[in-house]
């Protein structure tokens, strides 16, 4: 199979060997606060006062719609339900349980042998009532996916690429439990029956890849393709170039073009959900950066604060200027250390350097920004009209393509903040356009 | 706690406009050796002299417009260099002070500024001084030629270019060694195209730019005089045609130029095709024996134009879209 490249793109310095290696710790936190939006989608309502007692695992918020269920990471009494700061920026009702560090389970899910025992349908629902959503960070709930694909795929895509700098969340986590990583395939191929299943793995991570090649049984129909290492080979769109040709229209799902695409972390949490029948209470986290004293990797309980989770890492040294929730190139700079560990967390990258824009950025048109973007954009055009207000421009040099990879900043010699003006610009052209 | 909170991405390449600018500082020094190498101390203070002109002629504009000066982005440099490097040894010191102020000011900052200006600063200002001085703008030393470097203004019997033997149209009375290392009459940067290659070579294996537009460009021109050969060997007239003359220079240095030049893959291409055939037109046309300065500028008028005509395909519209 002959991988087909993607336009574009970046080779920005990995800084992987940080944090690779070494064991996995799960912490345990005095408490978790979880917010009721973890996903994209409606918010779920709280299912517990104030004072109950939960279980790990207990469902403690649910809603309708595109929607994933939230669960107790711990078991312990409800301390609080009140807003609380969210990852986002915003606070957000939330949750909060003491941990009474007993870890009873909650028992409603079933356990099954044999996911072959279970329709398509029936799938779905697990994966539904285990709150899974796209682990590694969009968040969307993967039912929803899923359903949107089923009769409609001939390929499910594992998404292993782990493209952003610094994170080894994934490649952890392949190396750590491979089993759950091939059982959730063998599930997702079981309920969408593509004719492919592929796990798509960048070749920095040979460790991953040689744990992967010896799990994987010739049986069961998985191919592991190695893609070369290029920011951001793990974009679906990209992703889905790369492995089939296909390009995903502007605006439409993977489905459109026959794909169906999961991250290795989300494929890991329905293997649990159905084998194990627990729901997303953990995720594997990487806490790395030139400001934390030892980078390494934890099993995280959900809902657990950035200051504790990165206290486990020895703490942040002098001279931190950013501390961001995910990867360099897309992740959010938090305003301090308060917001919790989400199911789309998989890294908490403190920095000493700001990166900030200079005070008089100045496009030199050195035509760099155009040459990377994997969208086929022009990223100075966007700037320039964004900056003018001009919405019909904006139109036609397609400014609703962009999926803010970020690769046009951080390639810009005169520092222009590209990628974010045209994010302003996605909000001019959505209320033009609202009108 | 006191956390910075900018928008992603919180990481960058590190190479600034700045320090490609050095870059492009660091491939004209083979050039710029072989120019001292061949014409000997004044064309060295002429270099000199023309970026001094340029670095205050901005640093002027910038404090008049009361703007944050810009000296450290090289770029004045650049310009001032590239400048010299366009002019024949003999030309009076003040040829380059009165060039430098004119790219600086007129083309660059009246053109709006760093990456706005629509001319390359260095070639405007070369084609409004022949314009101004063609006396001096077109007297070219003759191989070997003491030039003295303490008078303003040097006498002496002009030489013949290669370029003006091709106009007769005869092939050229240099060897096609020497005119690949320089030994012969031109302006001080264009003869040594071993120079040229090197400072290319280096650029585009540092990335500072991509083989598009000169690749374009020369292979235009090669084409163009192959078929249309005036010799009577039509492969030595076409290396000769790239190897005399400004070609090297323009197609490496002067239309790689990012601000006058298109920044679309498909542009770049067209704008290299479009930098080729106005100079074989000029050259076998023209009123002087060189074009690839009034080609450059020509083309330099239609960068943004090209950029419109040839946006990238929409990444929807390539084959393999659907199932």
């Amino acid at each position: 199979m002959m991988k087909k490249p993607f336009w574009g793109g970046i080779h920005p310095k990995g800084n992987k060997s940080l944090s690779r290696g070494g064991d996995l710790p799960e912490l345990q936190p005095q408490q978790v606060v979880l917010p009721m939006i973890q996903h994209i989608g409606a918010a779920c309502t709280p299912l517990v006062q104030v004072g109950d007692m939960v279980k790990r695992g207990q469902k403690i918020g649910d809603g309708s719609g595109v929607c994933a269920p939230i669960h107790a990471s711990v078991s312990g009494r409800v301390l609080a339900v009140e807003p609380r700061p969210h990852p986002s920026g915003r606070d957000v009702l939330s949750v909060v349980i003491e941990n009474d560090y007993l870890d009873t389970h909650d028992e409603t899910m079933m356990r099954y042998m044999d996911h072959k025992d279970l329709e398509p349908n029936a799938i779905l629902q697990i994966i539904r009532d285990a709150g899974i959503v796209g682990m590694g960070g969009a968040t969307f709930p993967t039912d929803v996916k899923a359903f949107s694909a089923i009769g409609k795929v001939d390929c499910v895509l594992l998404n292993a690429c782990e493209c952003e700098p610094y994170i080894t969340a994934d490649d952890t986590l392949i190396c750590r439990f491979p089993q759950q990583v091939r059982g959730g395939a063998l599930v997702l191929q079981w309920a969408l029956k593509p004719e492919r299943t592929v796990i798509a793995i960048e070749d920095n991570k040979p460790e991953a890849i040689a744990v992967l090649k010896e799990t994987i049984k010739p049986e069961d129909n998985i191919e592991i393709i190695v893609l070369p290492t290029r920011y951001p080979q793990g974009a679906e769109k990209q992703l889905i170039q790369a492995v089939t040709g296909r390009l995903v229209p502007a605006g439409a799902l993977p489905a459109a073009v026959g794909c169906a695409v999961f991250n290795v972390a989300t494929a890991a949490a329905v293997q649990r959900a159905v084998y194990d029948g627990m729901p997303i209470t953990r995720r594997v986290v990487t806490v790395t950066g030139d400001g934390v004293l030892t980078p390494r990797n934890f099993l995280v309980p959900i809902g657990t604060s950035f200051g504790d989770t990165i206290h486990a890492a020895g703490g942040l040294l002098d001279g931190v200027k950013k501390v961001i929730s995910g990867g360099p190139m897309m992740g959010f700079a938090q305003k301090n250390l308060d917001a919790p560990v989400l199911k789309g967390t998989n890294a908490i990258l403190c920095l000493k350097h700001g990166n900030e824009t200079p005070e008089n950025p100045t496009c030199i048109r050195c035509a760099r920004c155009v040459s990377v973007c994997p969208m086929h954009l022009q990223p100075l055009y966007l700037y320039r009209y964004t900056k003018l207000g001009r919405v019909p421009q904006m139109d036609k040099f397609h400014l609703m393509d962009c999926i803010e990879c970020g690769c046009c900043s951080y390639i810009c010699p005169g520092q222009l903040p590209l990628v974010q003006t045209i994010r302003e610009g996605k909000k001019l052209w959505k209320e033009a356009n609202a009108k | 706690m006191n956390l910075l909170v900018t928008s992603s991405p919180h990481i960058h390449s590190g190479r600034t406009t700045s320090r490609l600018m050095a870059d492009v500082l660091l491939a004209l020094i083979p050039a710029v050796l072989a120019g001292c190498y061949f014409f000997g101390l004044r064309a060295a203070i002429l270099m000199v002299v023309s970026i001094a002109s340029c670095k205050i002629a901005e640093f002027l504009w910038c404090a008049v417009r009361r703007q944050p000066h810009t000296l450290r982005d090289c770029s004045a440099a650049v310009t001032g260099l590239l400048l010299a490097l366009t002019l024949p040894v003999s030309v009076p010191y003040w040829v380059p002070v009165v060039g430098g102020f004119f790219a600086m000011i007129v083309v660059k900052g009246l053109g709006g500024g760093l990456g706005q200006n629509t001319f390359n600063p260095a070639l405007a200002a070369r084609a409004l001084l022949v314009l101004l001085f063609p006396a001096v703008m077109t007297r070219f030393a003759p191989v070997g030629t003491a030039i003295s470097s303490a008078s303003m203004s040097v006498d002496m019997v002009s030489a013949a270019t290669p370029l003006h033997h091709m106009v007769m149209p005869e092939l050229p009375n240099v060897s096609l060694l020497d005119a690949f290392l320089g030994n012969l009459p031109g302006s001080i940067g264009e003869v040594s195209a071993l120079a040229l290659l090197i400072g290319g070579a280096y650029l585009v294996i540092r990335k500072v730019i991509s083989l598009r537009i000169p690749v374009a460009y020369l292979a235009t021109v090669a084409v163009l005089t192959l078929i249309f050969n005036k010799g009577q060997d039509p492969v030595l007239w076409m290396a000769y045609n790239l190897l005399c003359g400004g070609v090297l220079l323009g197609a490496i240095f002067m239309a790689t130029d990012y601000a006058t030049s298109p920044v679309t893959p498909l542009g770049q291409m067209v704008y290299g095709v479009g930098c080729g055939v106005l100079t074989v037109v000029f050259r076998y046309f023209g009123l002087f024996p060189e074009g690839v300065t009034y080609a450059i500028l020509l083309m330099n008028a239609c960068a943004w134009a090209l950029d419109r005509i040839t946006p990238p395909r929409r990444f929807t519209s390539l084959p393999g879209g659907t199932k």
